[in-house]
């Protein structure tokens, strides 16, 4: 089979060839960008939490002196890792292991490791806002009936800050899923690395890159479609059920609150 | 000197920077004894109340729990919040859960009760407040005097022994003030201990047992009700009451 001249033709010819190494390519995308934006967004709120935790005069010196280091090492890393690009992280990384460390890490740990380590640098300020965006009156209301600094964030203030934060997670997702493409410097053979591989046997390079433009917009709009459902998840219903056996309320005789009286009065 | 004082407090000061909100406070709360507290705004009212849930660190003087010092950097302010409840003006419910997660989840993380006995003393005290039937919804779907009574049931569930009130009335329309209030008259006849902030005189005449008018910081008088309202010695406390006692 030759290759054929007009462009459709092309597309059609390449997909036939190597459809299963594109789908494997965006597999494999998917992963680290899903993986790496997970991982990250766990850095994140770690990181972020840890920079919010409130210092006050009266606590003791330790104590403040212990959180400032903390807090100074991880401003450290959320301003050197948003501050350097990630191409070169990369490079830096993977040869500067075996450099400096003798350690030869594998390119899909490496593709892990540098695609979650940079999220969680974006992640961490990102959950920083989130937590200072919540009302202080939530804290005040938290602290009210006796919880402790771990509860009030674990059942008050998280839970409302990922919910204005998702559609952040969501961006940081999408930019994930194309900026996995600077791996392939280091030879991580996802979907860029693939395209260039099969670009380069026919020198297809239109054709092959229009397709894996499809595949990427597939992925993220998909991604980005997901995410604004499960937030409209999260928001619950606008509506409640009035949990009433009245007869003069307007919601009477729903079958879940059934009228106890009802058996009698037939 | 403590006669079975719940809450005794002396020489309490407050200042924020240079500027003294709360002056040499002495004031003290038997069980069953429901206080307001009144006075203009910015008389340091609200700094008070927050004092006394530690929301705000007094600057001096001693705030007694049960002869305890609250004050204390030792003690476990949580601990000590878990007995004495707060209703606040601007309710702040918490906005992720619905109005029965609202009242169970200090029982089960804080009391460490299992979830079915903190559901069935939620529901109590949402049928006690006239909430009931709204346990499926989100504090944003409920009107401000709906949200309130759903915080005094939450402050409720905690069972405390002390529940403060931080003008809980403040940011409501006058049928939903109605509804609060005939709330918290019920509480005061069944003996619940209360401080009271409010701007609500009628009902601080008639609910309270004790009367505290606070102006620039310090209690200028305090008393019964009928001696504060009906024969005021302070000349500010005359001034602050003309126009209610007029009306």
């Amino acid at each position: 089979m030759s290759l054929p001249q007009d462009f459709m033709g092309r597309i059609g010819y390449l997909l036939s060839m190597y459809g299963e190494s594109f789908l494997v390519g965006a597999g494999k995308t998917m992963v680290i960008a899903l993986v790496g934006t997970l991982i990250g967004c766990l850095i994140g709120f770690a990181v972020g939490i840890v920079q919010t935790i409130p210092v006050s005069k009266e606590d003791h010196i330790i104590k403040r002196i212990l959180l400032w280091i903390v807090k100074l090492i991880l401003n450290i890393y959320v301003e050197v890792f948003r501050g350097t690009p990630m191409m070169a992280q990369a490079m830096f990384i993977f040869f500067g292991a075996s450099a400096v460390f003798h350690y030869n890490m594998s390119t899909w740990f490496a593709a892990f490791f540098i695609v979650s380590i940079n999220t969680g640098a974006y992640m961490s300020e990102t959950v920083r806002g989130g937590i200072l965006s919540i009302d202080p009156g939530q804290t005040e209301g938290a602290m009210a009936i006796g919880m402790t600094h771990v509860q009030t964030m674990m059942n008050v203030i998280l839970p409302q800050a990922l919910r204005n934060i998702m559609p952040q997670i969501g961006n940081n997702l999408i930019i994930n899923i194309k900026d996995t493409c600077v791996l392939s410097i280091i030879g991580v053979v996802e979907l860029f690395y693939t395209t260039k591989g099969v670009a380069g046997a026919m020198y297809t390079y239109f054709e092959a890159f229009a397709i894996t433009m499809v595949i990427y917009f597939i992925l993220t709009f998909t991604c980005s479609r997901i995410l604004r459902f499960w937030e409209s998840k999260l928001d619950g219903p606008d509506n409640y059920d009035l949990a009433t056996t009245d007869t003069l309320a307007h919601t009477s005789g729903m079958y879940r609150y059934p009228d106890p009286r009802k058996g009698e009065d037939a | 000197m403590s006669d079975g004082n719940i809450l005794e407090i002396h020489h309490l000061s407050k200042t924020f920077g240079k500027n003294v909100v709360l002056r040499d406070i002495d004031f003290s709360v038997k069980p069953k004894d429901v206080t307001c507290i009144i006075g203009a705004s910015g008389s340091g009212k609200s700094t008070l109340l927050r004092c006394v849930n530690l929301l705000e660190t007094p600057t001096s003087g001693q705030i007694l729990y049960h002869e305890t010092d609250i004050t204390d950097r030792k003690m476990n302010a949580a601990a000590y919040r878990a007995k004495v409840g707060m209703v606040f003006q601007n309710f702040n419910l918490f906005s992720n859960m619905t109005v029965l997660d609202n009242c169970m989840v200090g029982q089960v993380k804080v009391l460490k009760k299992d979830k079915a006995e903190a559901r069935k003393n939620a529901m109590m005290y949402l049928e006690k407040v006239n909430m009931a039937p709204y346990i499926n919804a989100k504090p944003r779907q409920l009107s401000g005097g709906q949200k309130q009574r759903v915080a005094i049931a939450r402050a409720l569930a905690m069972e405390p022994e002390l529940l403060l009130f931080d003008e809980p009335t403040s940011a409501l329309d006058p049928q939903m003030v109605g509804e609060v209030l005939s709330v918290m008259r019920a509480l005061a006849k069944e003996g619940l201990t209360m401080i009271i902030v409010t701007h609500e005189m009628a009902f601080a005449r008639d609910v309270s047992s004790h009367v505290v008018f606070m102006a620039d910081g310090v209690i200028e008088e305090e008393g019964k009700p009928e001696q504060i309202f009906e024969n005021p010695q302070n000349q500010r406390t005359k001034e602050f009451l003309s126009r209610f006692r007029q009306g």
